[in-house]
């Protein structure tokens, strides 16, 4: 555990979360007992196989999932005990999405894509600006079917920061893309994360995306079983897989 | 059981809701049809069994007074099976408790022997005794609305003398199922009922012996009625007969085939309209539910089921809806339709009732439900089915949407979430219109159920309140001068009086001719007026005739034309008359002259057949009271009575129908609502689910899927208008009958309420959806595809 200079930059704050999953009669501790920081700007890629948890913990530091038991806080708000319509402003407010399989809305371009979040956002940026950023300036007329997958992540990125949030949350952006395509869209988030200075938590199975980050953290078992920093941080261009 | 079998099992269970107002719908089409013509077949069978087992007659004549023996010339006419002869006369009858005069029609029967023919069916007592003293069987209605039973007396005025009646029992006859008084435009068992007395009783008090006054006779089958009227209308002439007549024309055959038309109106048009419009609804609906199935098939195939496979499993699925559709719908409509039958045969009170079942009826009404369910799941199926696996297991690629209205560029101006909805409007034309359609016609089905109150008001308003103005009519024994209407203007309460003669005439043109009442009227009248088709009052012209439009069609006349009016009284007069003008009219064949006219036609002097009167309501007591000594008058139409049977009869008749019908269309519109925005649910699901992790609210997201419905629904209403004119215009067709035209009027209200019907549906499926939004797993759309 790294301790952080100052607790003003500390974005989350975690301590003690527990999820447990009851289906039927049987019990899945998802997450046991995670502590977990995250400092302002920070890139952290969160590693782990398939159960370990991770996703459980983007979910429920992203304001998707409640915890069992333990406290998340987002700077000075409390995640957990939140009802829904705080969690909804919560999201609205200061988190970005990307998902492994986009989710764009197919019957908006683009640009309206992009729109669509900046309509319900309080500061945010032009949409044209939010595409220029991940190199899409010339598609912002295409409707998603008119898109490779990597520009479609793409689009998908500028529309999670369009909305200048302070937190940009990635489960496995690159996870249907091709390694090409993979690493054009990793360009693009490190290049928003670094200019937004976005604190940016990428969920991956790719171990070959360790190198860009500040942080990576390992989960097991529902808990944070390793976590190392990077000394130098690599370009998204310099790694393969 | 199969691994395939259970996962159709198991996904019945899981879409429930959705599977059983699918079935729901499918279930209102075939009872709709089951129902409706089954009591209408049911119906039409009771009637022509009760018509053979009492030996109802086929042609009717009346004369003043004819030998009983003419009754065997008669018989020698070609075709004539059977005669029957008896004396019939109407009387004015003195009740107890019964403020307004009634009037009974006093029918003889045989002596010695059953009738021939009118056989009655005693339904308590016994038949009266020749040899008893005044003894008397009443028609059942009558008796009924007086609690009259055997032991009971009822006073009559016969020919001038008031005689005490003893009813020996109650009865039933097909002569009489609806009984009507003359002049009165409606049935009223209060005021008018069927007196059997032995035939020696009344020869003798109409000095009739060995005579009759009217007479039946049964046809062999097959024979030309037209052939035996002329005939026995030569055989009559001398002993003043007013014109033989077919069952068409004998007044209660006439009104229950015009209710029974009416029925079968309702029963042919419109269920088979539900019928198509719950087999279409159900063919969208399916087929958009199996295309959601999608992935399924594409694992299915993957697995090495083959598309035959798939496809039956599919069929498995909607063929366990569409049957339990098909038995609901079977059960529902043969209830429905026994519930039905029984309500009209006790309207019309048949002594007895055959239910008819035709196996044709459940049969289509199956098949086509069935079939309908089966291509809708067929196509879908299809679509999937040539896919390769490993494409169908993949979401479908993302739709191709084009902007709207070319380049313009609107964002900026518009709201992305109304962009978004009106690209999947228009992206999938074929599916927004099906949409569309399906809920017009869930609309359009409601105007076609509930349109009929307002051309009933019409009607009413029409007849009641703008042609016939007046408060009551005096119907005379016999014609008499015009010297009459001023004693009537003395007696009290009469506030005005308008005279009227009333002739039977046979009108011709070429070969179209029709036997029916020629009304004379004085020029100005006011209280009883003709209308035109504008509905302005029509001054009776110095010369021709004034015949409503029902008559011009039937005898294919315009105005301007000459037809022939043969007058069936009298001298019997045949004159060429031109037809000044054509009118509006809704109840019965009718045709008016000037009353002058008429009467220096007739060349009788100034003769009048009634009087119609404006009535003080205050005095209306004394004036009954003055009219019940007034032995000149045989009854008494009273207009607010008539009112009151028309919305009991036939307003209720309709009544009873419209509520099964609008009731079934309610179901078949929110299942169709109900599964449209369920369907659009499970499409845009995962889109939505997004947008609620971009930090969407419920509500910003349940407003794109809910906005779409609400303009699919609105777009629907004024197309469901439309449609449900044309419905209502094809049933209007179906009504038309000699005796009932019914007009078109279809009033705001329907419109409303119909809209109104489909928009709570809209509304309650709408709260449906948004909870089920709601409770959208966030958590889903991040790590699955679909």
């Amino acid at each position: 555990m790294v301790e952080l200079a100052a607790a003003a930059k500390t974005v989350f704050r975690i301590r003690g979360l527990c999820k447990t999953y009851r289906s039927g009669e049987v019990e899945v501790q998802a997450l046991r007992s995670v502590d977990f920081d995250a400092a302002e700007g920070e890139f952290i890629v969160i590693l782990g196989p398939s159960g370990s948890g991770k996703s459980t913990f983007l979910n429920i530091i992203g304001g998707l999932d409640s915890a069992t038991a333990g406290e998340a806080w987002f700077r000075d708000h409390a995640l957990t005990g939140q009802g829904e319509t705080a969690l909804t402003q919560y999201r609205r407010d200061h988190v970005g999405f990307i998902f492994q399989f986009y989710n764009l809305v197919p019957s908006l371009t683009a640009r309206e894509n992009v729109q669509l979040v900046t309509e319900i956002s309080r500061h945010p940026m032009k949409p044209q600006e939010a595409l220029a950023l991940v190199g899409l300036e010339n598609r912002m007329d295409h409707f998603p079917a008119q898109l490779s997958g990597g520009e479609q992540q793409r689009v998908a990125i500028a529309r999670a920061i369009a909305k200048r949030p302070d937190v940009l949350l990635c489960d496995e952006p690159t996870g249907a893309l091709d390694s090409r395509t993979g690493i054009k869209v990793l360009e693009a988030l490190t290049r928003v994360s670094a200019e937004t200075g976005a604190t940016t938590l990428v969920i991956t199975h790719n171990a070959a995306i360790r190198e860009i980050a500040d942080r990576v953290v390992n989960f097991a078992n529902g808990t944070i079983a390793s976590e190392q920093r990077n000394p130098v941080r690599k370009a998204a261009s310099e790694v393969s897989w | 059981m199969r691994a395939l079998d259970i996962k159709l099992l198991r996904d019945l269970r899981r879409m429930w809701v959705q599977a059983l107002a699918i079935a729901l719908v499918m279930a209102s089409g075939v009872a709709t049809l089951i129902l409706g013509v089954g009591a209408d077949d049911s119906l039409s069978t009771t009637r022509a069994k009760y018509y053979e087992s009492n030996r109802f007659a086929d042609v009717f004549a009346t004369v003043t007074r004819a030998p009983n023996g003419l009754a065997q010339e008669a018989a020698r006419i070609d075709g004539v099976a059977a005669v029957e002869t008896r004396i019939v006369k109407i009387a004015m009858a003195d009740i107890d408790g019964m403020s307004e005069p009634g009037s009974v029609l006093l029918v003889s029967i045989p002596d010695f022997h059953e009738p021939v023919l009118n056989q009655i069916h005693l339904r308590s007592g016994r038949p009266p005794d020749p040899a008893g003293r005044d003894e008397t069987v009443a028609s059942e209605g009558f008796a009924r609305a007086h609690r009259l039973t055997a032991g009971s007396s009822i006073r009559v005025l016969i020919n001038g003398r008031k005689r005490d009646l003893k009813i020996t029992g109650t009865a039933l006859s097909p002569e009489f199922i609806y009984a009507l008084g003359p002049g009165d435009l409606m049935p009223d068992e209060r005021r008018f009922g069927v007196l059997w007395l032995p035939e020696r009783m009344l020869a003798a008090a109409y000095d009739l012996d060995g005579a009759f006054s009217s007479l039946s006779l049964k046809l062999v089958p097959g024979t030309s009625q037209p052939q035996v009227i002329e005939q026995l209308d030569r055989l009559l002439l001398r002993y003043g007969g007013l014109g033989a007549f077919g069952r068409k024309d004998q007044i209660s055959h006439a009104f229950l085939d015009a209710e029974l038309q009416q029925l079968k109106a309702m029963s042919r048009v419109l269920p088979p309209i539900f019928l198509v419009v719950a087999a279409f609804l159900v063919n969208m609906t399916l087929s958009r539910l199996i295309a959601l199935e999608r992935e399924q098939i594409g694992l299915l195939k993957a697995m090495g089921y083959s598309s035959a496979a798939v496809a039956r499993h599919y069929l498995g699925f909607v063929s366990l809806i569409a049957v339990a559709g098909i038995v609901i719908g079977i059960v529902a409509g043969s209830w429905l339709g026994m519930g039905m039958t029984t309500l009209y045969a006790r309207f019309f009170s048949f002594p007895f009732l055959v239910f008819s079942r035709n196996p044709w009826i459940y049969l289509i009404a199956a098949a086509v439900t069935y079939g309908a369910a089966v291509i809708g799941a067929l196509n879908a199926v299809r679509d999937v089915a040539w896919l390769s696996p490993a494409v169908a297991m993949s979401p479908p690629a993302p739709q191709r949407y084009h902007r709207a209205l070319g380049s313009i560029d609107l964002s900026g101006y518009v709201r992305q979430s109304y962009i978004i909805v009106m690209r999947h409007l228009t992206h999938w034309p074929w599916r927004t219109a099906s949409g569309v359609l399906g809920m017009a016609l869930a609309v359009a089905i409601l105007v076609g159920s509930l349109w009929s109150f307002g051309s009933i008001d019409h009607m009413i308003d029409i007849t009641f309140h703008r042609s016939d103005r007046q408060d009551a009519s005096i119907n005379f024994t016999e014609p008499r001068r015009i010297g009459a209407l001023y004693e009537i203007r003395r007696l009290p309460g009469v506030m005005a009086a308008e005279p009227y003669r009333a002739v039977a005439v046979k009108l011709k043109n070429g070969h179209a001719e029709r036997r029916l009442t020629l009304i004379g009227k004085p020029a100005g009248a006011t209280l009883s007026r003709v209308l035109s088709a504008d509905l302005k009052p029509v001054m009776m012209p110095d010369k021709g005739l004034v015949i409503s439009q029902a008559v011009a069609d039937i005898l294919g006349l315009h105005r301007g034309d000459l037809l022939e009016v043969e007058i069936m009284e009298g001298r019997r007069q045949k004159t060429l008359q031109p037809v000044s003008a054509v009118v509006t009219g809704y109840i019965g064949l009718t045709s008016f002259m000037d009353l002058e006219t008429m009467n220096s036609m007739l060349g009788e002097g100034s003769v009048i057949s009634g009087v119609h009167l404006a009535v003080d309501p205050l005095q209306r007591i004394d004036l009954f009271a003055a009219l019940k000594a007034t032995p000149t008058a045989n009854f008494i139409a009273l207009q607010y009575v008539a009112l009151q049977r028309f919305r009991d009869t036939l307003a209720q008749n309709i009544t009873i129908m419209v509520t099964v019908y609008a009731s079934l269309a309610s179901i078949i519109a929110f299942g169709v609502v109900y599964n449209f925005a369920r369907i659009s649910l499970s499409e845009q699901g995962r889109e939505m689910a997004s947008l609620r992790v971009l930090g969407f609210t419920r509500g910003e997201v349940s407003g794109l899927l809910l906005g779409e419905l609400a303009v699919v629904v609105i777009v629907a209403q004024p197309l469901g208008w439309l449609i449900g004119y044309g419905f209502a215009w094809a049933m209007v067709k179906g009504f038309t009958s000699e005796l009932y035209r019914v007009p078109l009027v279809i009033n705001s209200e329907v419109y409303a309420w119909s809209s109104l019907i489909i928009l709570t549906a809209a509304i309650a499926s709408g709260l449906v959806v948004r909870r089920r939004i709601d409770r959208l797993d966030l958590i889903e759309v991040l790590k699955t595809r679909e």
